[in-house]
């Protein structure tokens, strides 16, 4: 296979050889107290109000004390279990649910899918397995409370999500913290299947590192994320918030198999300095009466570029089916660039598709005017991005929405001048 | 409180105000009244450290202090108010949100402690109910989608709410209804106090009977060219700017 190059990201040759595919989770602590570490990675965590202990795991600081959100791990999980909610590491699932596994692993992302897809399943070895049965609404936002320890899952990761007739599940992935690893180049693979009126709701925040100012270093993050609506009814609802790694290329699609089935895509995808995003969704209407949503916002500073790429399918036996697309940019600063690539493919002509486009820059009678009021110019700007991402944020689960505001605002810093 | 003295200003080489000189007491209401592009809008967004603008000659001082260094931000938190003629809009950000981040700011530029939640709802509630701001406006993101005349009381609701020493109403009344004429009257009437001061910036004597000023001035052409009380503003209303110019 060849490495694609559709993307409108400038990316330097990756030497695949060079690549570590396993490393064993090491215990080894990388610092022995949290004064060993960059300032500036803790004034982030301050900043983000994330509490002292969690910090010294963010940052690999040797922590003598067991935490709490171990002993609140095994909690959540036995409650689960009694409902009959599966949520275990990937390699647990395939040791202890192979049939489920074996079911649908690859049935919504096959290996042969694309390069980093086929990366990814060649050399995989852990992730995320979360199973909800029939009937059941899972009582919790999955994995929030494993944010520490979802840490370690790795460069390749695997997701896999199953969710049976009638049930309800919201799963959130990632962590406001800037994350710093080694592993240069992330490729996961995230598969989603909602069967029956089911319903997933999918929420990332993903801040890895991005490089400094000069754009050196930073995280390529590659990954392949689909949802299949299976069942009649069902919905699959993505939403994100992306402001990290250097280079992003990441397209959570739906495919609205059932009829009835409703995707909808959230995303705010921050770039700054000389970060590189090319992100945006697909939607394939297959099913009778389906209806997709999509909300992009794009915020660029700097030296970055941000591009949308979007792809609504109707396929003939889509009759009725609905799609809204909305994609506004946001550019600060005269040196960065937005770009957006929406495509329609409709094969029915029962289809409403409608797609809205805009461009705005922050004016700067509205940072006056903030001014005005007594705000400094770097708060004007957080608050008018995050006015612009707000119909993106409401949809975040609430816990992740404050993380998420703050966030941006830290984003924002440095944009000034 | 402010003195204004021989202020220049210019904006892409072009000179708009030439030589303007005012002092404004505390306790005192200051109209300034001319013709359309006299520069009456200018002076108010020179003063609040609109940096377009070029001050260059002269000096502004408030409360005793050079403020030409001071960023606008710092203005404001020292106390100066600016109702704008054309308020802007700021798409998806809650006027609950706006009003908190003001009130922090100046608070922290201060060192002072900032209003609890609980305090702080009360205070958007009385205050709206002084200009007569109905609730749904300050549910709303700010400006989002306000009439103008919504607009013009929303800067006053924000007035009432920062609580300035100075404050200039550019145009307030333009677009306002007779009704919220008089009940932003009614409010700035409520806020005035001995230390407080206004510069009302009007077309019309009508507003002025409401908001009685102490002082009227004629900026034509970047000058103040004549001073007086309020029956200048009567005079002005019956003869228009020609006889003066
Ligand atoms: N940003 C700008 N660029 C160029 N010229 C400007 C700018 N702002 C103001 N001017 C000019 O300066 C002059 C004074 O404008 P200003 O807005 O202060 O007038 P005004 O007295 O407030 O008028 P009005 O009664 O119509 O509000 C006008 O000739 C205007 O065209
Ligand atoms: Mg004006």
């Amino acid at each position: 296979m060849e490495h694609p190059s559709w993307a409108h990201i400038n990316l330097p040759p990756i030497d695949y050889q060079s690549i570590s595919y396993y490393a064993q989770p090491s215990d080894k602590a990388k610092y022995e107290s949290l004064d060993e570490v960059e300032p500036e990675i803790l004034e982030t965590f301050n900043k983000l109000g994330i509490p002292l202990e969690e910090q010294k795991i963010l940052a690999g600081v040797a922590v003598d004390a067991v935490i709490d959100s171990v002993s609140v791990h095994t909690q959540f999980r036995d409650k689960l279990e009694k409902m009959g909610i599966l949520f275990c590491s990937f390699s647990e699932a395939a040791r202890d649910y192979p049939d489920l596994v074996k079911k649908y692993l690859g049935s919504v992302v096959p290996y042969t899918d694309n390069y980093y897809a086929a990366l990814n399943s060649a050399v995989f070895s852990d992730g995320s397995f979360v199973y909800i049965p029939k009937n059941v609404r899972c009582p919790m936002e999955l994995s929030t409370y494993f944010r520490i320890n979802a840490i370690n899952t790795g460069q390749f990761e695997r997701t896999l999500i199953i969710a049976e007739d009638n049930s309800y599940v919201s799963y959130l992935e990632g962590c406001t913290a800037p994350m710093r690893d080694e592993n240069q180049l992330h490729a996961a693979v995230v598969e989603l299947i909602a069967l029956d009126n089911a319903e997933i709701k999918y929420s990332t925040v993903q801040n890895w590192y991005p490089g400094n100012k000069e754009g050196k270093g930073g995280i390529y993050n590659f990954v392949t994320k689909r949802g299949l609506c299976k069942g009649n009814g069902s919905k699959i609802l993505w939403t994100q918030v992306e402001t990290g790694s250097a280079v992003t290329w990441k397209y959570p699609s739906t495919i609205l198999k059932g009829n009835n089935s409703v995707s909808e895509f959230y995303s705010v995808a921050v770039t700054n300095n000389f970060q590189q995003a090319d992100t945006g969704t697909k939607m394939i209407h297959i099913g009778k009466n389906t209806k997709s949503t999509i909300i992009s916002k794009g915020i660029s500073l700097g030296k970055s570029s941000n591009a949308y790429r979007g792809l609504v399918r109707i396929a003939k036996t889509a009759e009725n089916a609905r799609n809204f697309s909305q994609c506004d940019s946001l550019l600060i600063g005269s040196q960065c660039a937005a770009h957006t690539f929406p495509y329609i493919d409709v094969h029915n002509n029962t289809a409403i598709v409608e797609h809205e486009a805009t461009t705005s820059k922050i004016a700067d009678d509205q940072i006056f005017y903030c001014n005005q009021r007594g705000l400094k110019t770097e708060d004007a700007i957080a608050l008018i991005v995050n006015g612009f991402a707000k119909e993106v944020l409401n949809k975040l689960p609430l816990e992740f929405a404050m993380e998420a505001h703050k966030l941006i605002a830290i984003s924002m810093e440095g944009s000034v001048g | 409180m402010l003195t204004i003295k021989d202020l220049h200003v210019s904006i892409d080489g072009k000179e708009i105000l030439k030589g303007v000189n005012l002092t404004v007491n505390p306790g005192e209401i200051h109209a300034i009244m001319g013709p359309n592009g006299s520069g009456k809008s200018t002076l108010s967004n020179v003063i609040a450290g609109r940096d377009v603008f070029e001050v260059t000659q002269g000096e502004i001082s408030f409360l005793g202090k050079n403020i030409l260094p001071l960023t606008p931000e710092d203005r404001a938190c020292e106390g100066i108010f600016l109702a704008f003629q054309y308020p802007v809009e700021i798409p998806g950000v809650s006027m609950t949100n706006f009003m908190k981040a003001a009130i922090e700011a100046k608070h922290a530029y201060h060192g002072t402690t900032p209003p609890s939640a609980g305090e702080f709802l009360q205070m958007i509630k009385e205050k709206q109910q002084l200009v007569g701001m109905s609730q749904s406006l300050t549910g709303r993101a700010v400006n989002e989608g306000f009439s103008g005349g919504e607009k013009k009381k929303n800067d006053i609701f924000q007035m009432a709410m920062l609580d300035p020493k100075l404050a200039i109403l550019d145009e307030t009344d333009s677009g306002l209804d007779i009704d919220a004429l008089k009940t932003v009257a009614e409010g700035v009437n409520t806020l005035k106090t001995n230390d407080k001061a206004f510069i009302v910036i009007t077309h019309y004597q009508r507003l002025l009977d409401y908001i009685i000023p102490d002082f009227v001035h004629v900026l034509h052409d970047g000058k103040i060219v004549k001073s007086g009380d309020k029956s200048l503003a009567l005079e002005l209303e019956e003869k228009g700017y020609d006889w003066i110019k």
